[in-house]
């Protein structure tokens, strides 16, 4: 078993190393950090680009070669450069991570949680008003493009706040900047600036899970241990919850982790809508700012995410569902 | 001899000609049979109509600039206004959703096509081939698609749209790939394919005659599925300036630029973001009632009855 | 407590069941007798039937396309009684007692009536039907995989039947959960109590199942098909725990089967069902003895026999059961009738009294039948065995100067045993194979006999990949598969085909017959099929206009007529058949065996068959090879194995077997075998049947050290029979 977990991480650890690798041969081949610094007014001399450029192990003279042995070994030492500003990645990486975690771990927990709920109860009642309900509301999220879904949003509460004359949204940021007074007071302010983002991430997830648990739950309705549970004497409403549900819970509770994994790099849209300082948002803006360094350090955290994302899900799986679990 | 040879010739003929409608019927039959996948495959209809036929309607083309209105309210002479530049927001939306569809199309065909030879292959071959198909999926999986695509995109430009198909289909295949490499493996062991086997039938005939073949609802309902992925994904590169190139447009770069104006001039947002929804909607319809309309199982109701 | 609840319990505990149990059960029937009263009256006649159903009727769907899949089914149960109920697939007798427990989907309608104990409950409220269900009518369902949730311990799903309907604590439902888990056979009860359902076998799933069934004393226990998902011999096994619950709870059994011969020993009455509706019933005795119905006729006629031999062709009803969307206006058995009038036709017969007041018969015909005395062989017509014709009459040669065809010698197979999704690792070798040695000659039938895990199917995969075994040798029409090149292999691909069992699985589904037939000819590269597939459709009585439609078109002996058609194309000298004819129903199942019979004549075919249908490889073998556990238990003539067995394990098969015969099922003596296949993982040292052997355990120490110490090799016994067991004797079983 030990064995078997080693070759497993092991190719992780692969994987990892040529996903990495691979970003960062393309991004220093494709980005261009000398345009950064290109078309000031007065002009930068030359020497001091190249210098500045080799300081930060960007400079396009220097072969590809040489440069990502150079980063490579850094990356060894668990550090991954410099940042086209003159930041640490590895400081600008942690406090992103944690900006992306407190913003989505609410909403993939709600998100899911009520999905799951919505899905389980359209399958009991499948074609009845509540599931052709549900069906038309997640098929009408999941055509909304999150860009789309943020701005309606933002329109909505703006419109509340002007409204009934008070803030209650607070629409940009994670935290009111400066903002004196006591824990209660912070944590309130924090809350207001979660709503919207959290609001969000969830309604796509919902429309997600709620599909997934549906199908997942059709599939178990019909199973011959719930008729079992029935002959027994218990009602349809215990038997559903408690033989069906739970059996058609493994899968959504695999997909969970899946979700969570993908999400940590993948909140792209509500960061940059409502402006919270983490890793989606940091991944447009390195490219933008051609942030060779950067953009590696954010390909090597998304492949870890990933693979600990499938890993758990495995785990989680064995956990829950007897069949497959270490013998 | 020959008269029954002709005559079986002609069953064939018939079979080929006959009894593959009559499957494709049973299946169109329960498409359009539900609501849901009539009104997709209306919305999908008219879409389409718009997207190729509407610029021949209008009176501006997509590149022309009216200097005399920037930045107008729908009128008469602009249906949908125009834009910051001068542009016609009817000429420029349809261009970007013809786009946008294109790309859609051609994506989720490619992608849809590689996940089913990767996956049936993986499946098929057990051994070294499976574990370098499987693990150059899992590479492809793990690499940040948004990133990579983001950085590729000055490849972009100049017209060389189909490149980004190319790299978008790259990236929609691996999900469905795993579940094709699954299916194959238990695919392998029904008995029709060990028939074929056990006759002397060569793998990759087995491959393309017996393994794909059985999967053909699962992907036609990939295919869809994937279509409405790809406009979102491209779409969303294009938001930020990493997925169609200027001078082209697509509804993602649309949306893009509308956004900043939204507010103060809605139609410069809400056409392009509509119709965007419009077809992401349709196209999901669509490939959901063409899994109920191919996927026996969702007989299953009336058929555990009957038992 | 009431007179009747007093009566009950003191007929329900004999001395031998241990204090704790028995107070475990004095505690449980207070309580239980309690509710009962509060849930329903006792009736004041307790004589009468507990169960009486009359004229339901169940319908799917509505308007054209709906569904009568059940049509005034009408039948009563006393306390203590078992009504067998028969019917083949879609006959709608599963259906029947879903509408009974009130489980019918959403979609079905179901009227008439449902008497329990005298209280209507066809329609009752879910609030009356809980109250009912697992406490007074209980059921086993057939498929014993599914029938328990996977994600919850076997005993905990047992302890929760207990707590739904008695007022007890979770431990005393644990402690009682586990009692019956004891009461049922399971070995170590209290910590197989702890295991999940996957870690359960079959047969030890089915007896948590009746385990359920009767945790609360249930009147009535409705078992639908419980043993055909089963070995022979774990269907024994359960059939006797099924004899000992009615024993310790007096409840009257419904057991619904298509198997014939699981009534005869088990029921007391048998309702036959046809399309929907009972066409005979009547005391065991008088339906198979003195059957009025032709469908009844049919059936008995169809079975193969394992107490008699080959040389009698099958009696195979001709067509298939109607479709319960199109039922013709007359008696549904019409079209296939083999004495139809003109009259059948017109209007439904009714069941009336036949020779006794309790056999009624739906047939128009029936007082006919009664007065001529005619048998099923009459009514059906059956030609003479046409045995003595040219094809036997030409001089058949003995065996040892024919070809040998297939020479298997010391087949092993082993496969690394994996467990675990997470962490997968290898944690074993199963022996699926190990050391075999058998051979076939020209024109001649080898069954290969065996219960699940026995390695029969293993056996024939390793001859058909014709791959280089990992011990042994197998020698196909003299090419030995580990010196094949590739050439060779295609050429002795042409020479041996493989028929499967499930017909439909084994057709691609988007392929027409044409092109399925077509793709061994096209393989080979022959050009042009056409003629050739006219031919073959036509040789296994398919209609060669029918090669442009596709499987789903077809029915079940069809399909596999399809098959055969299939295998024969590249006019192999070898056929492997892997259990051909056991998805098939017993009256379609009788055409296909007498087609591979009639075949194997005409074409000079040898068969390798692998079945684990004792009967039908009786009726259509030649020789016959019984494994367990990887190896050859006995091996020989069918007469000399069948006739007189001598390895245990032989014989304990054989005596599992039911015998569509209801005098002579119960004046049979089973050899019953004791717990399941041990794993073949871990197979036992020395004889590998000793840990199940009933032999094994009469004999003195020295003799059990023989078995334990040393493994049995096949030793000849007379002419062609070899049988490994150093104490082998012969025993009369069927």
């Amino acid at each position: 078993m030990a064995g078997f977990l080693l070759r497993r991480l092991l190719n992780y650890l692969v994987l990892i190393v040529v996903a990495t690798s691979l970003a960062y041969m393309l991004a220093a081949s494709a980005l261009n950090p000398r345009s950064n610094y290109e078309g000031r007014n007065p002009p930068i001399p030359e020497k001091v680009i190249d210098a500045r450029l080799s300081e930060l192990n960007l400079n396009d003279q220097t072969p590809l070669v040489q440069r990502y042995l150079t980063w490579a070994g850094d990356v060894a030492h668990g550090d991954f450069g410099r940042t086209v500003a003159g930041g640490s990645v590895n400081d600008d990486l942690g406090r992103r991570v944690g900006v992306t975690l407190r913003l989505i771990t609410v909403g993939v927990v709600l998100g899911s949680l009520t999905g799951v709920l919505v899905g389980a109860y359209a399958a009991v009642r499948q074609y009845g008003v509540f599931d052709r309900l549900a069906t038309g509301a997640s098929f009408a999220v999941l055509a909304i493009p999150t860009v789309v879904l943020a701005n309606i949003l933002i329109i909505g509460a703006v419109s509340f706040n002007e409204l009934t004359g008070t803030q209650v949204f607070l629409v940009s940021g994670e935290e009111t900047p400066g903002l004196e007074g006591d824990l209660l007071t912070q944590l309130v302010d924090r809350l207001r600036h979660l709503i919207l983002p959290t609001l969000s991430l969830s309604l796509g997830l919902i429309a997600v899970y709620s599909r997934y648990q549906r199908n997942m739950m059709l599939d178990v309705l019909g199973a011959d241990f719930v008729r079992t549970a029935m002959a027994k004497g218990l009602r349809r409403r215990t038997a559903l919850v408690r033989h069906a549900l739970r059996t058609a819970l493994i899968p959504a509770v695999t997909y969970f982790a899946f979700t969570f994994g993908a999400l940590l790099v993948g909140t792209t849209f509500t960061e940059k809508i409502f402006g919270w300082h983490g890793m989606g948002e940091w991944l447009v803006d390195s490219i933008s700012t051609n942030d060779v360094n950067t953009v590696a350090a954010i390909s090597c955290f998304a492949a870890l995410a990933v693979l600990v994302a499938s890993l758990a899900s495995d785990v989680l799986h064995a956990v829950l569902d007897p069949r497959v679990r270490v013998g | 001899m020959a008269i029954t040879d002709e005559r079986f010739a002609e069953q064939e003929a018939a079979a080929a000609g006959l009894a593959a409608p009559s499957r494709l019927r049973v299946v169109a039959g329960r498409f359009f049979g539900s609501l849901q996948g009539r009104v997709g495959f209306a919305l999908l209809g008219l879409l389409f109509l718009l997207a190729f036929a509407g610029p021949y309607v209008g009176r501006w083309g997509y590149t022309d600039k009216d200097f005399m209105a920037f930045l107008q309210p729908p009128s008469p002479e602009h249906w949908w206004g125009t834009l910051q530049t001068g542009a016609d927001v009817y000429a420029v939306t349809l261009r970007g959703m013809q786009k946008s569809l294109i790309v859609g199309l051609l994506a989720a065909v490619v992608g849809t096509s590689l996940a089913a030879v990767v996956g049936a292959f993986a499946g098929y071959f057990p051994g070294w081939a499976d574990r370098v198909l499987t693990w150059f999926t899992d590479l492809l999986l793990v690499l940040p698609a948004f990133l990579i695509l983001a950085i590729m995109s000055p490849l972009f430009a100049g017209g060389q749209w189909p490149l980004f198909v190319l790299l978008l289909a790259m990236f929609l295949w691996m999900i469905t790939s795993k579940v094709v490499r699954s299916m194959t493996v238990s695919l392998k062991e029904r008995e029709f394919i060990q028939a074929a086997r056990f006759m002397g039938v060569p793998p990759t005939t087995i491959i393309f005659r017996h393994v794909i073949p059985n999967m053909s609802s699962l992907l036609v309902v990939d295919a869809t599925l994937n279509v409405s992925a790809a406009i979102l994904t491209e779409t969303s590169l294009s938001y930020f300036g990493f997925g169609i190139q200027p001078p082209d447009v697509s509804l993602g770069s649309l949306i893009a630029d509308g956004a900043r104006t939204a507010v103060y001039a809605p139609w410069t947002f809400w056409f392009c973001a509509g119709l965007l929804i419009v077809t992401v909607l349709a196209v999901n319809l669509v490939g959901d009632s063409l899994r109920d309309a191919l996927d026996p199982a969702s007989k299953r109701a009336v058929r555990r009855g009957a038992r | 407590m009431s007179e009747r609840d007093e009566c009950r319990a003191g007929a329900r505990f004999p001395g031998r069941l241990p204090l704790s149990q028995f107070q475990g059960l004095m505690a449980r029937q207070e309580r239980g007798g309690r509710h009962r009263r509060r849930a329903l009256p006792v009736p004041a006649v307790t004589t009468g039937p507990v169960l009486e159903v009359t004229g339901l009727d169940v319908t799917f769907g509505t308007g054209p396309d709906a569904v009568h899949a059940v049509r005034g089914v009408s039948y009563a149960v006393r306390p203590g009684e078992v009504l067998g109920i028969v019917g083949e697939s879609g006959s709608g007798k599963s259906v029947a007692s879903l509408a009974v427990m009130g489980l019918l989907p959403p979609h079905a309608r179901a009227t008439g009536s449902v008497r329990l104990l005298g209280r209507e409950i066809l329609g009752a409220t879910e609030k009356t039907l809980t109250a009912f269900r697992g406490k007074t009518i209980s059921m086993v369902f057939q498929d014993p995989l599914s029938a328990l949730t996977p994600v919850y311990r076997v005993g905990d799903q047992v302890a929760e039947a207990v707590r739904i309907h008695q007022r007890v604590s979770r431990q005393q439902a644990a402690k009682r959960a586990v009692e019956l888990l004891d009461l049922v056979g399971i070995p170590n009860a209290a910590q197989r109590a702890r295991a999940f359902p996957h870690e359960f076998s079959g047969g030890m799933r089915q007896r948590a199942v009746i385990a359920m069934a009767i945790a609360n004393d249930p009147d009535v226990i409705i078992c639908d098909e419980p043993t055909t998902a089963l070995d022979v011999t774990i269907q024994a096994q359960v059939l006797e725990v099924l004899k000992r619950a009615q024993r310790e709870t007096g409840a009257a059994i419904i057991m619904i089967t298509h198997d014939l011969g699981i009534v005869a020993g088990f029921a007391d009455r048998v309702m036959v069902i046809y399309a929907g509706r009972s066409v005979e019933t009547g005391s065991v005795d008088d339906v198979y003895y003195r059957p009025r119905m032709p469908y009844t006729m049919g059936l008995l006629g169809s079975i193969p026999r394992l107490d008699t031999g080959g040389g009698r062709p099958l009696v195979p009803i001709a067509g298939s059961p109607p479709s319960p969307v199109a039922l013709p206006p007359g008696c549904p058995f019409e079209p296939r009738c083999p004495i139809a009038v003109p009259a059948c036709s017109e209007k439904e017969p009714a069941l009336e009294p036949v020779d006794a007041p309790d056999h009624l018969a739906a047939c128009v015909r029936a007082g006919e039948i009664e007065a001529e005395g005619w048998s099923p062989a009459e009514v059906y017509r059956v030609a003479e065995p046409q045995v003595p014709t040219e094809e036997t009459a030409s001089p058949v040669r003995p065996r040892e100067e024919r070809e040998v065809v297939l020479a298997v010698d010391g087949l092993t197979r082993h496969y690394p045993l994996m467990r675990g999704a997470v962490f997968r690792r290898r944690v074993g070798t199963v022996h699926a194979v190990d050391g075999i040695s058998f051979d076939i000659r020209e024109g001649e039938t080898l069954g290969l006999v065996g219960e699940s895990g026995c390695g029969k199917t293993t056996t024939l995969m390793e001859i058909l990949e014709l791959a280089r075994p990992q011990h042994g040798t197998i020698v196909v029409l003299g090419h030995d598969t580990s010196a094949l090149g590739a050439r060779d292999r295609m050429a002795v691909r042409r020479d041996m085909q493989v028929v499967f069992q499930d017909p439909l699985a084994s057709l691609d589904p988007r392929m027409t017959v044409y092109d399925i037939v077509a793709e061994p000819l096209r393989a080979h590269g022959f050009g042009n099929p056409g003629p050739r597939i006219q031919e073959l459709l036509g040789l296994v009585g398919l209609d060669p206009g029918h090669a442009a439609r596709y499987p789903q078109d077809f029915s079940g002996g069809q399909r596999q007529r399809i098959g055969i058609a299939r295998a024969l194309a590249l006019e192999p000298r070898l056929v492997v058949l892997d259990e051909p004819v056991s998805a098939l129903d017993v009256s379609i199942q009788a055409g296909v065996v007498n087609l591979l019979e009639d075949l194997k004549r005409r074409l000079g075919l040898s068969y390798l068959f692998v079945a684990h249908d004792l009967a039908v490889v009786r009726h259509i073998a030649d020789r016959v090879a019984v494994m367990y556990l990887g190896r050859i238990a006995e091996i020989g003539g069918v007469g000399d194995v069948y006739d007189a067995p001598m390895h245990p394990y032989t014989q304990a098969l054989l005596s599992a077997v039911p015998l569509p015969d209801p005098r002579r099922e119960r004046s049979r003596r089973r050899v019953l075998l004791e717990g399941d296949l041990p794993s073949p993982a871990a197979p036992p040292s020395g004889c590998r049947f000793r840990t199940r052997c009933p032999l094994f355990r009469t004999l003195d120490e020295t003799g059990q050290s023989r078995c334990v110490n040393e493994e049995p090799q096949v030793r000849p016994f007379g002419e062609d029979h070899g049988v490994s067991c150093h104490f082998a004797e012969k025993v009369e079983v069927v």
